[in-house]
């Protein structure tokens, strides 16, 4: 840490300064986060925010669970580096990005014999991006489909079993695009016969020809709410990147609503809880690992009132009915025609974003 | 004639402090910590980050030249100045006459009741009233409905998720924004003005051009104004109404910082767009006085 700091331009420490400083003013300011030494402070996406999910592990524990949503891991490591050390116990990340927080030396290893990773999907324990260097770094806690969902009141089910129902005219104007850039941009890829782990560089221009050609046949993109919401209320009948994570928690009101697995594939969606190596409770981050990853806490986070998805450990005390709504199942099948996120570089994620942009600014 | 016509001005050595007294140091420190914390120091600590390197840090101008570079990140500025324009001149156009109605045709016992209504769509949340109009403008909502119900239109029109959309729901704001405005400079205009003009023979066309309307700019550019820098900077309206159809100088600031943390771009991003409201303001500026003549 001195010899990185010692190594540093006067403006990157002064960045630094003033990025601490607002941090601290922001924690000041009461947000609630970071609040007590004795609370569980954790860094999360929207579906850990769910009462149903958190009260129960904080009455058993005598603990307050103190919670900072955030989407994409860019902009959770952007709140880790503008944090003082400690600040955070566990963060929800991408598993394909937990190399990317243990670089940054923001990790703790985990106790795999404390954990039930015997009880896992095998496909989606994700090795290779959560075991670094023989250690555990994140866990698996649940996952989902960036793919096709539709509603099929609408629709000919038939034709979304392949990815050219999304460029052809037969749905023009009904369609929407989830805003993310890195499963939409994966999907593009299956429908041009790449590989998501094999992109490079070179496969942009292909990959912004179909991205465009959805978006000549789309009506909105939107993100979380406002793709659930199009399909929902009807404004579109199929939504590019959604899944049983837009499908499912609307299956009761809306049971027309469906996903398919396209014959070219889909984009494998997963989470990880990580602990933070400056955690000042390890002991309860650990506990409240265990208990995402428990029968009972899987159950609740992959029902969560944010969204649905599948959880990682199969001995999940879902019902049979959620266990239908999910397609619990299907998942192997499913699992093996799948394909993790794409996970570029710090270069070529910068570019794939200004293709993204290009695409949104397409007319 | 004082300038604060029958008032006595207070006497000076009583109600106002002497040269040199602390007093009005005293006074005005608290509001310029307030402008010096939350605005002076964060608007150094961006420019700082908008010339550092998001990877590696150092110093790099690469933030401000890629908006220039960049047809994407240069077209959501032309999308924005369009639809602050759009948005400022149909608000304007809309609540002068609300505020001459309220002004001059509402008598003086319910103007605070129809004020009152006018401003009550400010009580809703911002975000929920732009969800409600994304209902109102769906597919299935109540225009398309009508439109389609009553024959005009065989298939439903796309509103929501549009340039349209986004119009409609900042003109639904800021018209009642303007119209306080305005209404306000309105009122403070003498009946003899217009009696003047009257006994000089000019029509109320020709009154309303030459007297009223003029006398009434400062309230309508102040308005104006307010309409523009609001408009401009704001995010959430274009976020849940246009659909990401087309993409504002927020929603690219917003991008840059949600999925990849560059807040140097986005700091870069954020001070031209900083530029282009000071711009706005200088043009704007004779009409943006306090005192007036």
């Amino acid at each position: 840490m001195s010899a990185q700091s010692a190594s540093r331009n006067p403006l990157s420490i002064l960045k630094s300064h003033l990025h601490a400083a607002c941090a601290a003013t922001a924690l000041l300011l009461g947000a609630g986060s970071a609040a007590e030494a004795a609370d569980l402070n954790a860094l999360i996406w929207c579906d850990h925010a769910d009462p149903a999910l958190l009260q129960p592990f904080e009455e058993a524990n005598g603990v307050k669970v103190n919670v900072k949503e955030f989407e994409g891991t860019g902009a959770g490591l952007a709140i880790v580096e503008q944090s003082q050390p400690g600040d955070w116990d566990v963060m929800v990340i991408d598993s394909i990005d937990v190399p990317r927080g243990v670089e940054k030396g923001l990790f703790e290893p985990l106790p795999e014999d404390k954990l039930p990773l015997a009880d896992l999907f095998p496909q989606v324990k994700m090795d290779g991006s959560t075991v670094i260097g023989g250690k555990r770094y994140g866990i698996t806690e649940k996952f989902g489909y960036n793919t096709i969902g539709y509603n099929k009141t609408k629709v000919d089910p038939a034709d979304m079993q392949s990815m050219a129902a999304l460029t052809g005219d037969k749905y023009k104007g009904k369609v929407a695009i989830y805003d993310y850039y890195l499963p939409v941009i994966g999907m593009a890829a299956l429908a041009i016969g790449k590989k998501t782990a094999d992109l490079t560089e070179a496969d942009l221009p292909a990959l912004k020809d179909e991205l465009l050609k959805m978006k000549a046949n789309a009506k909105l993109v939107g993100e979380v709410t406002a793709s659930q919401t199009a399909l929902a209320t009807g404004e579109v009948d199929i939504l590019v990147g959604g899944g049983e994570w837009v499908t499912a928690g609307l299956a009761k009101e809306n049971p027309a609503l469906d996903f398919s697995i396209p014959k070219e594939g889909a984009v494998l969606w997963s989470q990880s809880l990580a602990m933070f190596k400056d955690s000042k409770n390890k002991d309860m981050a650990l506990k409240f690992i265990q208990y995402i990853m428990s029968p009972e806490g899987q159950a609740r986070l992959a029902t969560s009132s944010c969204y649905w998805g599948m959880p990682a450990n199969t001995k999940a005390a879902l019902t049979d009915d959620q266990k239908k709504v999910l397609r619990f199942d299907e998942q192997p099948g499913f699992l093996a025609r799948a394909q993790a996120y794409p996970a570029p570089n710090a270069d070529l994620d910068k570019k794939m974003q200004d293709m993204w942009t290009e695409m949104l600014q397409a007319k | 004639m004082s300038p604060s016509g029958n008032t006595p001005l207070p006497r000076a050595g009583r109600a106002l402090p002497r040269a040199g007294s602390a007093l009005p140091w005293a006074l005005v420190t608290p509001a310029l910590g307030w402008t010096l914390l939350f605005f002076v120091l964060p608007f150094i600590a961006m420019g700082f980050s908008s010339l550092t390197a998001h990877e590696g840090g150092g110093f790099t101008a690469s933030n401000y030249s890629q908006f220039f570079t960049n047809p994407s990140y240069w077209q959501a500025m032309v999308n924005s100045l369009q639809v602050t324009a759009i948005v400022t001149v149909i608000s304007v156009l809309l609540a002068y006459p609300f505020a001459w109605i309220l002004a001059e045709q509402v008598p003086e016992r319910w103007q605070r009741l129809a004020l009152m209504l006018a401003v009550l769509p400010f009580w809703t949340s911002y975000v929920v009233r732009s969800y409600s109009w994304l209902l109102v403008l769906a597919q299935n909502g109540v225009i398309n409905r009508a439109l389609t119900g009553s024959g005009l239109f065989a298939e439903p029109v796309q509103l929501a998720n549009t340039r349209f959309a986004t119009v409609t729901g900042f003109v639904h704001f800021f018209v009642m924004l303007l119209t306080l405005t305005i209404f306000a400079n309105l009122k403070q205009l003498s009946p003899s003005y217009r009696k003047a003009a009257a006994d000089l023979g000019a029509g109320p066309v020709r009154t309303f051009l030459h007297v009223v309307l003029p006398l009434t700019l400062p309230g309508i550019m102040v308005g104006a104004f307010l309409t523009f820098v609001l408009c401009i900077g704001d995010y959430i309206t274009p976020q849940i109404l246009g659909g990401n159809n087309e993409l504002l100088m927020p929603q690219l600031v917003m991008m840059q910082i949600g999925r990849r943390g560059d807040f140097p771009l986005a700091s870069a991003l954020s001070i031209i767009l900083m530029a282009v409201v000071t711009i706005a303001y200088l043009a704007c500026a004779r009409w943006l006085k306090i005192e007036r003549a």
